[in-house]
């Protein structure tokens, strides 16, 4: 049965899993560290899916496609930052808004251009390319080291190199810069950091503004590397889990995205496990497992796994009260 | 002097129909880039939803579903809870139905197997809101995110049981066999000819029913007094002696029951069968439902049978003009939570000032 | 030399409420300035008003002689104006270090700067004798430690003019003491030191010039040296301060509450109560005097069923309150309440009332379930009947029953919160702070209200920090510190220096 269970390619789909997620979680930790609730992650990763499959599919160059996607969800995390900042409303209502609104728009919109039943065109080799680091053929016939410098460590899309290497620098932004100190008082006692002269409004305004950006790559991930379209609904609560994962990592930056890493783990062995006859209980149904990831995260939030501990100031608009 | 807080004419009606008509606007903006006329296309809906009587009856019909989604998101939330599980709930209540009329409906006569399938979506929908309720009661688990969760697993579920378990031999169809007639919910349209074959039913009188024990409960009762105290402030309800934990799950089985409740009409009402995917969303119209109605038994109603004519007219709609297809009103359902939910104030401002104006 | 600060005319309303009218006075530079006056009196918001979180409706404020439009904190600190809030600026995770920081980082990169900030500041500690760690937490840091945090912010960015807000309601006499040391170190540095108080003695010990304020006034400007606690008493409150109220003989009744050797732990094993025992009795007021964050709270929270202590016992009228048998809280007070234990909790927004709901549902706020009929549904003419009775007997303003109670005064809530207790006719009645955040007038109102109640035999357990209402209320006196008692004294043995001492830790010998 291990066998079966291909390890080496379990590795190797652990890492292009994780990315989607990554970039979602990032993004929400930006927004959740300045005080502001992020549950519209999935109408960002959704509406960046759409619009940088179809740009990218219409000017056939992925590159513009990851443009409009950073735009448009951009866009959408400016709307949330002023519905959530500027008039106060209520966070969890306007994020679940953005998510349902988005559902629908993007399948009304790619049905409207594209008359595909609600996806955009496939797009062929308007993709972005795995790039090949040097060395990797003269390196390929020696056992393990080829396969881990061809396969695991090379061989993959810019996007997923970018995922990987925000995380160290998402780590530095947030402890050993003046914007994540800043950042972090908002989201702790926001009263402080506007005693001391901070922006409030402004400082939460940039978290959503950088939330935007880095969620708009876990769209365009989606559409263009790994599916090279985008159908209805795809991002499949990749918004949520990326959520989870900031609860499993206490809103930390490495252990979050630890946490992405642990689910692009269960997507990997979840596609390996379909077909897979187990000992004692056979084949589980695909539906079955297609349950995993969301289990996961129930465990996790029903702090099962980690005790976690949210921003202090989370969720609660910021008035000057005196 | 200045009036610094909105009368209650104005919060109770002037913001929501203010914010309603938000949507529709953002809404009809986004038909026009499509290419159609706003008026013409609320032309067809309206027509199609109210005007002609067999699609009133159609409107009706979706609203007896949405007012028991309505409800459930609403009795949830009067507790302080956001709970989006209702699509959730809605579904695995449809198990409950169908289980026990799989189970009974040779042997029962009607007046015994409504009722008793009735039970049995109550049940298995607050049983899929219990565990979600149970985390954040005794665990603090974020609620949004848990019975988001449990939507998808649910989805996940049901497939399965339904592939597994419930397609009869030789049939291809993702669904139970028909139920038996016994378990029909009787139509309206047998006391009002001109409903025409349509399956308005029984159901909807329920929903009445169901607003009222629930505008009694809610405002009427020291139940309801409890539960709005710990939907306002936790700290105080726990000094006034409830039991915070309790609540909170009580709420959300209600809640879950009521949601499960919404199965009877989809299913008796209509199909007689399980199928895959039968909410079709219903359970987030009921988010958008107590959002627009205000969580009041009256908003609750009018907002339900709005959605049910966005829905029915939107079906007609989408058949005249492609470029509309049905989840426009899925858009238009996240407009409207945008605008009555996370909106709501944003024309407070605007009417205070023209009250303080007209008072010179 | 202009005044280091000049308020000239300075107005600021809030809705209906004057917070200040007409305000004006100056406050010279290097000197020690007080501003007095009760709740309510417009002092904090003059403050704002100086540090830039309001704007002034009307009138001009002078820093230094010339004119300034002070409309933000980022400004006002840029003129060199620092406050000590009495609710700490602080975030509670971050060090001192990143605290002082916040606001100064100076430079994208914080590396850059942090070093030579910390070097600063154990500089500022020394000079100042603040004994703070620079790179501690702040969680991990006492209240006054976190309080001298917030003042070496302060000197850090260089303010010639430091506002503190209240700064000894959480300090102990000799922290206070502390306090005032440092701040005569600043004056001798030439700088500017303005202190909001309600506390007469605190004027007359540390300040050179007080402004007296009433209700949104200015009513007196004067040399400390040349007034006296009782002229500023009279300034502040408008009137002779009355007398004692009339109480009935001391006879105290059979024992209605029994303690014995209550204990309280948090997740972190520190001790918030510690062997604490004592009686209470039929007909008398036993008052807890301390400081702030001595216990006090958590007892009258474990008594009323708020909370569960992890040690000890206690009993009302012989039966034991069932602390032992339970893992959690929930649902508990409802239980205290049928035993015929009344709260009069310390936040009444937070805990006592739901300031959405009108007056009258209030009125039958933790006591839902005793107006009801058979069916658990509401009797609405009795609870209208009662609640238009107890608006009535109280002089609650405006009595309108239908009126959301976040709008009424806080004197007003407060005596709706007392009318509802105290109708439901306990045996034992725990009051916290009654007379926070309530006006004059009122505080004699619900002053002759408790003194009546114990005349009528209840036994009250009042817990209250400022020390005049414990001395206007109290038949025995019992002081906690650090979660335990220190000390019990009769009415009769009140002793203000002893009570500090006790307050401040010291056993009687």
């Amino acid at each position: 049965m291990l066998e079966d269970l291909h390890l080496a390619s379990i590795v190797v789909s652990t890492i292009r899993n994780a990315p989607v997620l990554i970039f979602a979680a990032m993004a929400g930790l930006f927004a959740e560290r300045s005080g502001v609730i992020d549950l519209a992650l999935e109408g960002k990763i959704l509406a960046s899916a759409f619009v940088s499959a179809a740009v990218a599919y219409s000017t056939q160059n992925p590159w513009y496609g990851v443009a409009a996607g950073v735009a448009v969800s951009t866009a959408l995390a400016l709307l949330q930052g002023y519905v959530s900042i500027t008039q106060k409303g209520n966070q969890l209502v306007g994020g679940i808004a953005i998510n349902i609104a988005m559902s629908g728009l993007t399948f009304v919109l790619a049905q409207f251009f594209y008359q595909q039943g609600g996806r955009t065109p496939d797009l062929g080799d308007a993709r972005l390319v795995d790039l090949v680091l040097p060395g990797t053929a003269a390196v390929a016939d020696i056992p393990f080291i080829g396969w881990l410098y061809g396969q695991v460590i090379g061989g993959h899309s810019a996007l997923v190199y970018l995922a990987f290497a925000l995380i160290p620098l998402v780590h530095w932004v947030i402890y050993h810069s003046r914007f994540g100190l800043r950042l972090r008082a908002c989201g702790e006692n926001p009263h402080a950091a506007d005693a001391a002269g901070v922006s409030v409004e402004r400082t939460r305004y940039m978290a959503m503004l950088v939330a935007g950006v880095l969620c708009s790559f876990s769209g365009s991930y989606l559409a263009i590397v790994q599916s090279g379209f985008f159908l209805r609904d795809m991002s499949a609560g990749a918004g949520y889990l990326a959520l989870t994962a900031l609860v499993f990592g206490n809103w930390r930056p490495l252990y979050t995205a630890l946490g992405c890493v642990m689910f692009g783990f269960f997507s990997a062995v979840q596609i390996q496990m379909e077909g897979v006859d187990l000992p004692g209980i056979g084949r589980i149904p695909g539906s079955l497992i297609q349950m995993i990831p969301y289990v996961v995260t129930v465990v996790v939030l029903a702090g099962l796994m980690a005790k976690s501990v949210a921003p202090k100031a989370i969720g609660k608009p910021f008035v000057k009260s005196r | 002097m200045k009036t610094t807080e909105l009368p209650r004419w104005a919060t109770a009606f002037a913001l929501p129909i203010l914010n309603l008509l938000s949507a529709l606007l953002v809404a009809a903006l986004v038909i026009y880039l499509l290419g159609e006329s706003p008026v013409e296309s609320l032309g067809i809906l309206v027509n199609s939803a109210v005007i002609n009587p067999e699609g009133l009856s159609y409107t009706l019909f979706y609203a007896s579903t949405f007012i028991f989604t309505g409800l459930s998101v609403s009795i949830a939330m009067k507790a302080g809870l956001f709970n989006i599980g209702s699509e959730g709930q809605l579904y695995i209540g449809g198990l409950g139905l169908t289980m026990a009329m799989l189970a009974l409906d040779k042997v029962l006569p009607a007046w015994l197997l409504i009722p008793a399938a009735m039970i049995g979506s109550a049940l298995f929908g607050a049983l899929w809101a219990w565990l979600p309720g149970y985390l954040q009661a005794r665990r603090g688990s974020h609620i949004v995110v848990t019975t988001i969760m449990f939507n998808f697993i649910a989805a996940s579920l049901m497939n399965f049981v339904i592939v597994k378990y419930l397609i009869p031999e030789g049939q291809q169809n993702p669904a139970s066999r028909v139920f038996a007639d016994a378990g029909a919910m009787p139509r309206l349209n047998a006391w009002f000819p001109v409903l025409g074959d349509t399956p308005l039913n029984v159901s909807f009188l329920l929903a009445i029913v169901a607003l009222v024990v629930y505008g009694v409960m809610v405002w009427r009762s020291a139940w309801g007094y409890q539960l709005r105290a710990t939907g306002l402030n936790q700290h105080a309800a726990h000094y006034a002696g409830v039991s915070i934990s309790r609540m909170i799950i009580v709420a959300m089985l209600i809640s879950g029951a009521l949601a499960g409740l919404g199965a009877v009409n989809s299913i008796m009402g209509s199909t007689h069968y399980l199928s895959l995917n039968f909410p079709a969303g219903a359970g987030f119209v009921g988010i958008a439902i107590a959002l627009m109605g205000r969580q009041h038994p009256v908003g609750i109603f009018l907002s339900a049978v709005l959605f049910g004519a966005l829905i029915q007219g939107g079906f007609d709609l989408s058949l005249e003009k492609p470029n509309i297809p049905q989840e426009t009103f899925i858009f238009i359902q996240g407009l409207i939570i945008l605008f009555c939910g996370a909106m709501e104030n944003f024309y407070a401002p605007a009417i205070l000032k023209l009250i303080n104006l007209r008072k010179g | 030399m202009p005044p280091a600060v000049e308020f000239r005319d300075i107005c600021k309303a809030f809705g209906p409420v004057q917070a200040n009218s007409r305000v004006s006075f100056s406050i010279e530079k290097g000197a020690i300035h007080g501003v007095i006056g009760e709740n309510g009196a417009g002092k904090s918001t003059l403050m704002s008003i100086l540090y830039g979180y309001y704007h002034a409706d009307s009138g001009q404020c002078l820093i230094d002689g010339q004119q300034r439009d002070i409309r933000s904190s980022h400004e006002a600190i840029a003129l060199g104006i620092g406050m000590v809030h009495q609710h700490f600026m602080l975030v509670e995770n971050f060090t001192v270090l990143d605290n002082v920081m916040l606001g100064a980082e100076g430079g994208f990169k914080l590396a850059s700067k942090r070093a030579e900030t910390e070097a600063r500041l154990r500089e500022i500690c020394a000079r100042y004798r603040l004994d703070v760690d620079p790179l501690a937490k702040i969680e991990d840091l006492s209240v006054g430690a976190q309080q001298r945090v917030e003042i070496l912010k302060q000197i850090y960015r260089s303010a010639n003019i430091l506002i503190l807000d209240e700064p000894t309601a959480v300090l102990t006499a000799q922290e206070t003491a502390s306090l005032f040391e440092i701040l005569r170190l600043f004056k001798e540095q030439g700088k500017t030191i303005v202190l909001i108080t309600h506390k007469l003695q605190e004027i007359m010990d540390i300040t050179d010039q007080v402004t007296v304020m009433r209700a949104g006034k200015v009513v007196g400007a004067v040399d400390t040296a040349g007034t006296s606690k009782e002229e500023l008493a009279n300034m502040m409150v408008g009137r002779p301060i009355q007398g004692e109220l009339p109480r009935a003989p001391y006879r105290p009744g059979a024992p209605v509450l029994e303690v014995t050797g209550l204990g309280l732990e948090d997740e972190n094993k520190v001790k918030l109560l510690a062997d604490v025992g004592f009686t209470l009795r039929a007909g008398e007021i036993v008052a807890i005097a301390g400081v702030s964050g001595n216990g006090q709270s958590e007892l009258l929270e474990i008594l009323s069923g708020m909370r569960l202590p992890s040690s000890g016992r206690a009993s009302l009228l012989g039966t034991e309150l069932p602390f032992a048998k339970r893992s959690d809280p929930d649902g508990l007070p409802a239980l205290f309440r049928t035993l015929g234990i009344g709260h009069v909790p310390e936040d009444r927004l937070r805990d006592g009332v739901i300031k959405d709901f009108s007056v009258m549902q209030n009125t039958v706020f933790g006591y839902q379930d005793r107006v009801t009929n058979r069916w658990g549904l509401f009797d609405f003419k009795a609870i209208a009947a009662r609640c238009a009775h107890l608006l009535k007997a109280f002089d609650v303003r405006p009595s309108n029953p239908e009126l959301r109670i976040g709008l009424l005064s806080g004197g007003n809530q407060q005596k709706v919160v007392i009318a509802r207790e105290v109708s439901a006719q306990p045996k034992l009645m725990l009051v916290g702070q009654p007379t926070r955040g309530v006006d004059i007038g009122t505080i004699e109102a619900i002053h002759t209200q408790l003194l009546k109640m114990r005349d009528e035999g209840v036994a009250i357990l009042l817990v209250s920090v400022e020390l005049e209402e414990v001395r206007a209320l109290a038949d025995r006196i019992i002081v906690m510190s650090g979660g335990r008692i220190t000390g019990e004294l009769k009415i009769e043995e009140f002793d203000t220096t002893r009570i500090g001492l006790l307050m401040g830790g010291m056993h009687k010998t």
